[in-house]
């Protein structure tokens, strides 16, 4: 937690993006979480990202639960939407936000509190409706925010800070995800920048539902020995399963890797990710595989990281819909009242 | 790379790069600091310890601080140190209290100090402490120097020198002025355990161009004419002067002139604008009051009518570099151009003179006739003759004359007890934690975005005709706090420890200025081009912590760091911690 604010003087050498902002213009307010707390890093991680995207703050939207994480996204993004929901109802606000305004970009972010205990059932049904969105659960197996008791990703078998063991069956959030169909699944470390703002460059171009499920150690309730999310047992445990580079349009593609160590994906809007494998006989296209895989490499005690799954051409709510092209808000007389005669064709329709 | 060591003091000395800059290596945020709190008396007796005169230097220093000033490399504008020094000494209380009492157990010893100005004083204020008899040589009527005679009133008064020259000469020490030292060897024979000799570079260099002779009673050597003005016997000067020379006396010399009745005043310079010598404050100054300063004309010739000058004819110039970028000043080919005027000021330089220094007394001379020193003691190769100042190292500063004497203190202490001169005594260093609390550190670390604020001054017209009024006024005290806000406490270090570091990013995550990395250790100038953001500035140093767990280092860019301390507070386990890093130089007397 910090009382002091952020000096606005920074590197001489810091450099605006395309729109002319430089990474510093996408920071917020300044953050009281504890000092340490893996939720600052995936701020900085999202900052970072939205830099590197040349994203307009203004076509952001923000929205969040209730949580540690959910307070997070004050601390990013200060000049774009933001939206503090009911605990554990991020998913449906978001849906409906997204429904009446697809234009913009839609970031939900949750914890393991938020999505994984009281807001399950909407986790679920936001994963298989396709809803347009990066979904960030900042996961630290803890209810930071009432002094640590085991939330419901916390490892069968860990210790609490207080030396309880966990009893309880851990919910595998990336797990559920595939099951329901989301179209973008990874998994990735708030202590590992080189692999998470990939991650979240490539789920923000996506163009689907992608869930991102970062482990985030609670520096206070949850980084002892015994603890399965501290920032020691995550880095010892670290299964990684590939590196991530995205490249847009006009970059240039250098391949200096060895073949079949490599795979290149093309994204619905011309980007194309490249896979560094770090285990040759992983393919992040195959759900099942990938559930297979999860399934194996819990059982070994392992914490698999990197793009588990992905589906280059996804299909969205709004596809399913079919509706109408832009945001509600700005349809003119026109489209909302089409006329007596369209009216007539509706109603003979379904006669 | 090798893990730092800051137990070297000089790696966290580096880092306050205002008092790594100052010759005598003055806390400069220490004082700072203490003009902040209000504590004037304090902040003038952490000054009077390091560069004895604080209220002269407030006003007139070189300010080598202030270029070095790490606000410079985030901002346009470095603190205004210099003129906080002089908020210091503006403010201040009577301190007479504080200073050393005159020794009444001498030691036996006796001192001779060969002219009365900045060197001479200071050695006289290290050793008059410590029981030394010293006996302090000047021609004019009282001590002071080239601070007395050269630098003009309207930017220094006379009652601050006496001030600051009074302290010292209250501390016991024996006056000998109206007194030309015309033989070192007399003094010698006096039986002195040392000699120090301070006298300066007291000859002002001549331009020898034809005409020089014929128009010389309209022709003067600036620092001479100076000193004329200062003595009050010199109240005039005709309406057209030109002064020729580009450094700090060429300034004084022109503003004195505006101030004398010079209505049309013309600086002409050989170089450049931006080559000049004068510190461009000094440049700004004199233009701000109406001087013109031309540039690239090299002086051919004094144009005279039987000896009524008429003006100075030039010679019109261009800067060429050499493959080795070495800078020529060639002629431009175009004709040659007279500039009219009644005066001239000839301030081209200055020069050592020891025609008084008998050369077979054992001081040896190089070829260009300066005293061949031991760099460190400034020992001669007469073991009792020391030399301190412009008269050492030829030409220099006031703050270089003072930090030469204090080393030239030292080793005459040494000397005289005795001992090894070459043994010197370290520099006393401090390294404290600066938390109180959670959020609370003992000193203030939020960084303003104030800009360097003016010292307001006499309107121009005003000062132009009152040539003894003080030409800037000062700080006051608003003005003051807020100018020592700008300073962002370099001395207050970022600490690492590496056993305690857990890699949680929070710092990387925080710093304003992308100062800190964390990754694989490899060699500096390759390091350097992977940190957050790039190390360009090779005058820094990289700190490299032990190999953490993950087997990467953390690194930083000590550049721009704003030591505001949010990697600190940011930090779970202390691995950061903000300490203040106090080093004070020894002087005589101190081991």
């Amino acid at each position: 937690m910090t009382y002091l604010l952020k000096p606005k003087l920074h590197h001489p050498s810091l450099a605006p993006n395309a729109l002319g902002y430089t990474r510093r213009d996408y920071e917020g307010a300044i953050s009281t979480m504890c000092a340490g707390c893996g939720h600052d890093s995936i701020s900085a991680a999202l900052i970072q990202t939205c830099y590197e995207l040349d994203m307009e703050p203004h076509r952001v939207a923000k929205l969040s639960g209730i949580g540690c994480s959910s307070k997070s996204p004050d601390y990013f993004l200060g000049n774009s939407h933001g939206f503090n929901t009911v605990h554990g109802r991020m998913p449906s606000v978001l849906t409906g936000a997204n429904l009446a305004n697809r234009d913009l970009l839609y970031l939900g972010i949750s914890g393991d509190g938020d999505s994984a205990s009281i807001g399950l059932g909407q986790f679920a049904h936001a994963m298989r409706r396709g809803v347009q969105m990066v979904y960030v659960v900042e996961n630290n197996g803890v209810y930071g925010l009432t002094k640590g008791q085991f939330s419901a990703t916390a490892d069968k078998g860990s210790k609490s800070k207080g030396g309880v063991v966990n009893e309880d069956s851990a919910i595998d959030l990336c797990a559920l995800a595939l099951q329901m169909g989301a179209t973008f699944v990874a998994r990735s470390f708030s202590g590992d920048k080189g692999q998470l703002v990939p991650l979240l460059k490539a789920a923000f171009t996506h163009g689907g539902t992608a869930f991102i499920d970062v482990l985030s150690p609670c520096v206070t309730f949850n980084n002892h020995a015994g603890s399965t999310k501290s920032y020691d047992f995550v880095r010892e445990h670290n299964d990684a399963l590939n590196r991530l580079d995205i490249f847009f349009g006009k970059d240039e593609i250098v391949a200096d890797y060895a073949p079949g160590s490599v795979t290149d994906v093309r994204q619905h809007d011309g980007s194309i990710l490249r896979l560094h494998k770090l285990h040759d006989s992983y393919t992040p296209t195959d759900r099942i595989h990938a559930m297979r895989y999860l399934e194996e490499r819990k059982a070994l005690g392992q914490i698999v990281t990197g793009l588990l799954y992905m589906d280059a051409t996804p299909n969205t709510l709004h596809d399913n819909l079919n509706t109408v092209e832009g945001a509600l808000g700005i349809l003119g007389d026109k489209a909302l009242c089409p006329g007596q005669g369209n009216l007539d064709k509706i109603n003979a329709s379904l006669r | 790379m090798n893990p730092t060591d800051t137990r070297n003091p000089d790696y966290f000395h580096k880092v306050v790069d205002c008092q790594w800059a100052c010759p005598a290596h003055t806390p400069v945020p220490e004082y700072i600091r203490l003009i902040a709190a209000g504590r004037y008396d304090d902040a003038y007796m952490v000054n009077w310890k390091s560069n004895v005169f604080p209220g002269i230097l407030g006003r007139v220093c070189d300010r080598p601080c202030e270029p070095a000033c790490r606000r410079g490399r985030v901002e346009e504008q470095p603190v205004a140190i210099c003129r906080l020094k002089r908020v210091a000494a503006d403010h201040k209380s009577d301190i007479k209290s504080r200073l050393p009492a005159p020794v009444a157990q001498k030691n036996g010893k006796r001192i001779a100090c060969i002219g009365g100005g900045p060197a001479s004083l200071t050695v006289a204020r290290d050793l008059l402490p410590l029981g030394y008899d010293v006996a302090i040589y000047d021609g004019a009527d009282r001590a002071g120097g080239m601070i007395r005679s050269q630098i003009p009133k309207f930017r220094l008064p006379e009652a601050v020198i006496d001030e600051e020259v009074d302290y010292i000469l209250e501390m016991g020490a024996t006056r000998r002025f109206n007194t030309w030292v015309s033989s070192l060897k007399d003094i010698l024979a006096e039986g002195y355990d040392a000699v120090f000799v301070g006298t300066g570079a007291p000859r002002g260099r001549e331009a020898n161009l034809p005409g020089r002779k014929e128009a010389g009673a309209h022709i003067h050597i600036g620092i001479d004419w100076l000193s004329n003005v200062a003595f009050g016997h010199i109240e005039k000067i005709a309406s057209r002067v030109i002064v020729l020379g580009g450094g700090n006396t060429a300034m004084d010399c022109c503003r004195t002139a505006k101030r004398l009745g010079g209505s049309d005043v013309k600086v002409v310079v050989r170089s450049g604008y931006d080559e000049m010598k004068a510190s461009p404050w000094e440049r700004e100054d004199a233009q701000h009051e109406g001087v013109e300063i031309i540039n690239f004309m090299v002086p051919k010739e004094f144009r005279h009518d039987a000896g009524r000058l008429i003006g100075v004819v030039f010679e019109k110039v261009k800067a060429e570099y050499d493959a080795n970028g070495r800078r020529n000043l060639v002629p431009t080919g175009e004709p040659d151009q007279l500039l009219e005027c009644d005066a001239v000021l000839v301030a081209i330089g200055q020069e050592n003179a020891f025609p008084w220094i008998e050369r077979d007394l054992g001081i040896a001379f190089d070829k260009w006739d300066m005293p061949v020193l031991d760099q460190v003691t400034l020992q001669s190769t007469a073991p009792r003759v020391f030399f301190g100042g412009d008269a050492a190292l030829g030409p220099k500063n006031i703050i270089t004359a003072v930090a030469q004497a204090h080393d030239a203190a030292v080793s005459i202490d040494l000397f005289c007890q005795g001992r090894d001169v070459r043994q010197r005594p370290a520099p006393h260093t401090n390294l404290a934690s600066q938390k109180m609390g959670i959020h609370e550190w003992s000193y203030s670390n939020p960084v303003t975005l104030d800009l360097r604020h003016k010292v307001p001054t006499l309107d121009v017209a005003k000062a132009l005709k009152s040539p003894k009024s003080e030409f800037e006024l000062g700080f006051d005290l608003k003005l003051a706090y807020a100018e020592a806000e700008r300073c962002f406490n370099c001395d207050v270090q970022t600490v690492f420890s590496s056993k305690l570091c857990i890699e949680c990013d929070g710092c990387v995550d925080i710093c304003p200025v992308d100062c800190i990395t964390f990754t694989d250790n490899g060699e500096e100038t390759e390091l350097r081009t992977r940190l957050k953001a790039p190390a360009e500035n090779m005058g820094q140093a990289l700190f490299v912590s032990e190999t953490l767990q993950t087997g990467r280092v953390a690194v930083k860019d000590e550049d721009v760091c704003l030591h505001c301390g949010l990697c600190a507070e940011r930090c779970p386990t202390g691995a950061w911690d903000m300490q203040k890093f106090l080093l004070e130089m020894s002087h005589a007397g101190q081991s």
